[in-house]
């Protein structure tokens, strides 16, 4: 079995809370690396209160041992894992299932103004004119914004 | 037990009680976008307590759920500030979690100066999420900031914020409920 092999079986696993993007287009997992049939795999929460991670944990495990391997999944708690890890063709299924992507990280960490600013884009039709309603959504990784062009609510990815 | 040991428990049991306490006001804060707010401020400080717990247990060889949920009462070592049962004060609620959110920021940001790679790492990713605790909670501090209800209990509570010891007499029921499925399973997991 190659690390290759083990990637593309990975790419199969949906996010939990938001099945078109799959685990590996959210950036979690950082490595994998195979020796003497026991594959390694290192993975990073995206909040760490994220239901999803045992989920995500046991699928992967539960995936690799299909191939015919013995998982052995490593939770990485630090901050290895930043929205600016989803993966170009993550940010496209996310816009294109009404989620507005995360905007990319800068030093300092986010700022209350800043997200207070009309600068986020409707995911459904691309006004800016958009405003925040809530910093916290139905999951911890997203905020809920508003856009007054097409009078929809739409799904912020937080900036992590 | 290390210092270090010592130093998280301390943080990760704060962050667990907090959570509980939080949490208290789910389905029943002020109005609906608050009610999803608080709750998941409450989700992520146990996901930190959680995380915290796991360090300090592989360094003294058990689990984060026996740290959690395994001790007995007078082993946790929260401050009495985050014991305080607030429901259904929402203005003594909002200056704790003010309070609160600034000395956190203050704990958590030396620690991702900590020698340990691990302890800094961890404080690193906890601090970029604290960072919309914290804008929660200056939006409801610029909101209220003229309202004499949340001024006293900013001036009731802020004294507390660093008091430990002996623990509250109302610790004594949250314990018994945070704890109850594990006496009654045991070994059952999150």
């Amino acid at each position: 079995m190659t690390e290759g092999q083990v990637w593309e079986a990975l790419a199969e696993i949906p996010d939990p809370e938001i099945p078109p993007i799959s685990i590996v287009d959210l950036g979690v997992v950082r490595d994998v690396s195979v020796e003497n049939g026991r594959v390694h795999v290192e993975f990073t929460p995206t909040f760490l209160g994220c239901p999803a991670l045992e989920v995500m944990r046991d699928q992967m495990a539960e995936r690799i041992r299909k191939l015919g391997a013995e998982p052995d999944v490593e939770v990485v708690l630090d901050d290895s894992w930043s929205t600016d890890r989803i993966t170009p063709e993550g940010r496209a299924k996310l816009r294109a299932s009404g989620f507005a992507p995360p905007s990319p990280r800068e030093a300092g960490g986010p700022k209350l103004v800043q997200l207070q600013a009309r600068a986020f884009k409707c995911p459904y039709c691309g006004s800016k004119e958009t405003r925040l309603e809530n910093i916290f959504g139905p999951t911890p990784c997203r905020s809920v914004r508003y856009c007054e062009s097409c009078r929809q609510p739409f799904e912020q990815f937080k900036t992590i | 037990m290390s210092e270090r040991a010592q130093q998280l428990l301390e943080i990760a049991d704060d962050e667990l009680i907090l959570g509980w306490r939080n949490s208290e006001w789910t389905g029943i804060a002020p109005f609906l976008e608050e009610d999803v707010a608080f709750s998941s401020i409450a989700q992520n400080e146990i996901g930190h307590a959680r995380a915290l717990y796991q360090l300090v247990a592989e360094e003294l060889g058990t689990t984060a759920d026996e740290l959690a949920f395994d001790r007995k009462p007078e082993e946790y070592r929260c401050s009495r500030f985050v014991e305080l049962r607030l429901v259904p004060d929402w203005a003594r609620t909002i200056a704790r979690h003010c309070l609160y959110e600034q000395a956190d920021e203050e704990r958590i940001k030396a620690l991702t100066a900590s020698d340990d790679e691990r302890v800094a790492g961890l404080a690193a990713k906890i601090d970029r999420e604290e960072a919309y605790h914290r804008m929660h909670a200056q939006m409801w501090f610029d909101r209220l900031q003229d309202e004499p209800q949340f001024l006293e209990a900013l001036e009731e509570l802020r004294p507390l914020v660093v008091e430990r010891g002996e623990h509250l007499p109302e610790f004594e029921q949250l314990w018994e409920e945070m704890t109850e499925v594990r006496r009654s399973f045991a070994g059952a997991t999150w």
